[in-house]
């Protein structure tokens, strides 16, 4: 009994979203391993625990589920363990955009090529932020300061999203950065907060607290249209109140790094076909909205061609950058 | 005394019935996983971290933060009893302490760790108490250069600390910080000696190396001399506990000491592992019986409990008032915190004072819980010393290879936790410190990063280690107890000048 409904469910949800609905027959007969690139507490391993407690309380599968921290490496451990275990669909991999941004600027040993890609889920926007004494009120005033004087930029792990925008900001704006990289957004934000940098491009996520506390204000966000509406962060001004950097001649339209879910290289068609459809699945839940909503995300889902298409584009124009910086290795 | 009123309404929602249950089942599961190595208390708060979701936070951070004083203290067991440490905090804990219980002195050692774990647990408690928002001013002061100049100060005062010869210790050092560069370098991003071998590129784990290090190193040892190879006979008493207990304040100014020590490097955040190794490494230099310490000294597991656990506790502060993790379970619990709906951040003592005051009166209540409960377990846990080698040898091995392979569920770990176990052996045969080898993979590649991002600061100067007060006073406090053993020394050659003499102690001024 306990058997046909899930399977009718399972077919209902299918036939609902509507793809491959012959393939989604494959269902896992032991324990499932989530496999988080990150350490413990980190965004990625939020996003894999988040996950797994939507499937459990919602009983979207009958097998266990265990989360594993695999966050070695900036997260190589967890994409080596992937591309080692070819072939086996019971373990799934929790990353960002560095599944694919790692293996073209340090020699680690897998490519997102050996990974079999799921879905992007979720996406975390980048802002440019200053401290709140600051005198700038936005990127204009930072751009003509930073040309001026030599400014310190911080960020999360070297040659990685945070440098890769610094960058980006640097020939947009036609200024020169320093940039300094830390272990994490929330070390990088406490140092903006001490003084001993003049700016960072945290994610809501990261600062949001620091934001709230008057320690440090988000001058623009790198996305083409302003956030959407939510509570108020601050006793004025909310995420929707930060104005995009395009709208203050930083000419960066869109910035933003995906949370990307994916499996082992060499699994079935089917099997890949069952887990787009768990989180589908988990992501219609009002817990996903929830965890959404107070993670500052954005939420998206790109799967099948669309995530294909954008993990491409997205390479091309980290690969520019990381030509012109010199980081590419052979 | 606005922070006395609020702590008080904290202590009407921490001292209520389910609070005070959830509280006695953390501590337990705490001890447990501390006990159990390889688990260790980050993995053990984030195993239960789901189960928390549906919880009021307040609840949950209280379960939570109980499992992580329980674990602390039941790392300390395992460091005591079996020279393994479940924690890399509690490695200089099993410098005297392995020493006392082989002695057939287990209970008193056990007893004298908890007892001073929880001194220094409450210091910590009290200073976020009362000084909250002045330490989270302090906090923010540190930036690269800082961070070094603090790791600078925990390397120096235990390297030039002596005991091995100086070449000894720097060779020993110098293994720990190759070590510790294994896997991806945070400031280049590239991939560093992984020596062809893919899974490196995580890095070396503390748990891997300490358990081959001390555990199986131990062994090694112990199956070639037959004085180790006997049981201990120790005697179980109750009484003794207590003793152990009430002996404590004889050694008032060790304790305070340590828990100063603990306290500082936790807001700082040095974190609990260098505290404690900074803390034994003083008290080695300036206690009386400092020479006999490595041999079982209660002064010598005084010191390092006391300040890892005022430095656990304090660097919940950092955490709860800034965002920055102090630790790597107050990273996991950090994570819950998002989870949960509150940000980490200034605005926490603002926006959620029933949580945040909640859980610092269950700081109290949970220690005094935690420390009632593990002295309940001595006895116990001491008995474990009176079974025989031949049964506990092989439970060892167990241990050490589960819990490396527990790490990451990798069979590289267990391999390269047997080869440490090698090294383990082989430095003791050849009299090579392991301390500074384990100070230098904890802590090693935290101070590098700190160096090269101040580097990248002040564009290679080394003057900005010289550029404000703090971190002056930092670097020449370093510098200063790095040449006070030589300082010393130089002074009792020159009143019993040696033709020889002098010519040794610049030679170990060049080594240094």
């Amino acid at each position: 009994m306990g058997r046909t409904s899930t399977f009718l469910l399972s077919a209902a949800a299918t036939v609902l979203a509507g793809t491959m609905p012959a393939l989604a027959a494959w269902q896992p007969q032991k324990p499932i391993e989530f496999v988080a690139t990150a350490g413990p507490g980190g965004g990625t391993d939020n996003l894999a625990r988040a996950v797994q407690n939507i499937i459990t309380k919602h009983k979207l599968t009958e097998q266990p589920i265990v989360v594993v921290n695999k966050g070695g490496g900036s997260g190589a451990e967890g994409y080596v363990y992937g591309k080692a275990s070819a072939g086996d669909p019971y373990k799934v991999i929790f990353g960002t955009s560095n599944a694919w941004q790692q293996p073209l600027v340090s020699k680690v040993a897998f490519n997102y090529t050996d990974l079999t890609p799921i879905a992007a889920m979720a996406q975390d926007e980048f802002l440019l932020w200053v401290k709140q004494d600051a005198p700038y009120k936005n990127a204009g005033d930072y751009l003509k300061a930073a040309a001026a004087g030599e400014f310190r930029m911080g960020g999360a792990q070297s040659k990685d999203t945070d440098e890769v925008l610094t960058r980006m900001i640097e020939k947009a704006g036609k200024v020169k950065l320093t940039y300094i990289p830390f272990k994490s957004g929330a070390e990088t934000a406490v140092q903006l907060a001490g003084g001993h940098l003049d700016s960072h491009v945290n994610n809501p996520s990261e600062s949001i607290g620091q934001w709230r506390g008057g320690t440090q204000r988000p001058l623009c966000v790198f996305s083409p249209k302003r956030l959407p509406q939510g509570p108020k962060v601050t006793a004025s001004e909310g995420w929707s109140d930060v104005p995009t950097c395009v709208e203050q001649g930083l000419d960066i339209k869109q910035y933003e790094q995906p949370r990307t879910v994916w499996l082992p290289g060499k699994v079935t068609p089917d099997q890949a076909a069952f887990y787009v459809d768990l989180m589908k699945k988990v992501q219609a839940t009002p817990e996903w909205k929830d965890y959404i909503e107070k993670t500052s995300q954005v939420d998206t889902f790109l799967t099948g061609a669309e995530f294909d298409k954008f993990i491409k584009e997205d390479l091309e124009h980290v690969k520019q950058v990381a030509g012109e910086q010199g980081w590419l290795v052979k | 005394m606005d922070n006395l009123q609020e702590l008080l309404h904290g202590f009407t929602i921490a001292v209520t019935v389910p609070h005070l249950v959830l509280m006695a089942v953390g501590v337990l599961l705490g001890i447990l996983v501390g006990v159990l190595p390889g688990l260790g208390a980050p993995n053990g708060v984030s195993l239960l971290l789901p189960l928390t979701f549906g919880m009021q936070p307040v609840s949950a951070i209280i379960l939570l933060s109980s499992m992580y004083w329980g674990a602390l203290f039941g790392g300390s067991v395992t460091s005591i009893l079996f020279n393994i440490p479940g924690e890399p905090s509690s490695v200089a804990t099993t410098f005297d302490g392995y020493p006392m219980a082989r002695d057939g002195r287990p209970t008193t050692a056990l007893a004298t760790a908890f007892g001073s774990a929880a001194f220094g647990a409450l210091i910590g408690v009290i200073l976020i108490t009362f000084l909250a928002s002045w330490v989270a001013q302090v906090a923010l002061a540190f930036g690269p250069p800082e961070y070094f100049a603090v790791y600078f100060l925990a390397f120096a005062s235990f390297v030039g600390m002596g005991g091995a010869a100086p070449i000894k210790t720097v060779v020993a050092l110098a293994i720990g910080f190759a070590i510790a560069a294994i896997g991806i370098d945070t400031v280049s991003g590239s991939v560093r000696l992984t020596m062809g071998v893919d899974e490196l590129v995580k890095g070396v784990s503390f748990v891997v190396a300490v358990m081959g290090l001390f555990g199986i190193g131990e062994l090694l040892v112990a199956v070639e001399e037959e004085f180790h190879a006997r049981a201990v006979s120790s005697k179980i008493d109750w009484r003794e506990v207590f003793r152990a207990v009430g002996r404590l304040p004889r050694h008032s100014v060790a304790l305070l000491r340590s828990a100063a020590i603990g306290c500082w490097m936790g807001i700082t955040p040095g974190g609990p592992t260098a505290a404690s190794f900074m803390s034994y490494g003083i008290a080695r230099r300036f206690s009386r019986r400092g020479r006999y310490f490595g041999t079982g000294e209660v002064e010598g597991i005084i010191s390092p409990e006391t300040a890892d656990h005022a430095a656990g506790t304090s660097a919940l502060l950092p955490m709860l008032s800034l965002g920055i993790p102090g630790s790597a379970t107050a990273a996991v619990m950090m994570g819950g915190l998002m989870i949960w709906g509150l940000n980490p951040g200034p605005m926490l003592f603002v926006d959620q004072k029933d949580f945040v005051w909640g859980l610092i009166a269950s700081m109290y209540v949970g220690n005094i819980v935690a420390v009632a409960l593990v002295l309940l377990t001595v006895p116990v846990f001491a008995a474990l010393m009176r079974i025989p080698f031949v049964v506990i040898a092989p439970l060892i091995v167990i241990i050490c290879v589960v819990g490396a392979y527990s790490v990451s569920n990798s069979y590289l770990d267990v391999v390269m936790m047997l080869g440490f176990g090698i090294v383990g052996y082989l430095f003791k045969k050849l009299f090579y410190p392991l301390a500074p080898l384990v100070l230098a993979i904890v802590i090693g590649d935290k101070a590098e990063d700190a160096f090269r991002q101040s580097m990248l600061l002040s564009k290679g100067s080394l003057g900005i280690f010289f550029a404000n007060k703090l971190v002056t006073c930092l670097i020449v406090g370093g510098i200063a107890l790095l040449l006070l053993p030589l300082a010393l020394q130089l002074a009792r050659l020159l009143r019993k000048p040696a033709p020889s003499a002098n010519e040794t102690t610049v030679q170990e001024k060049v080594i240094i």
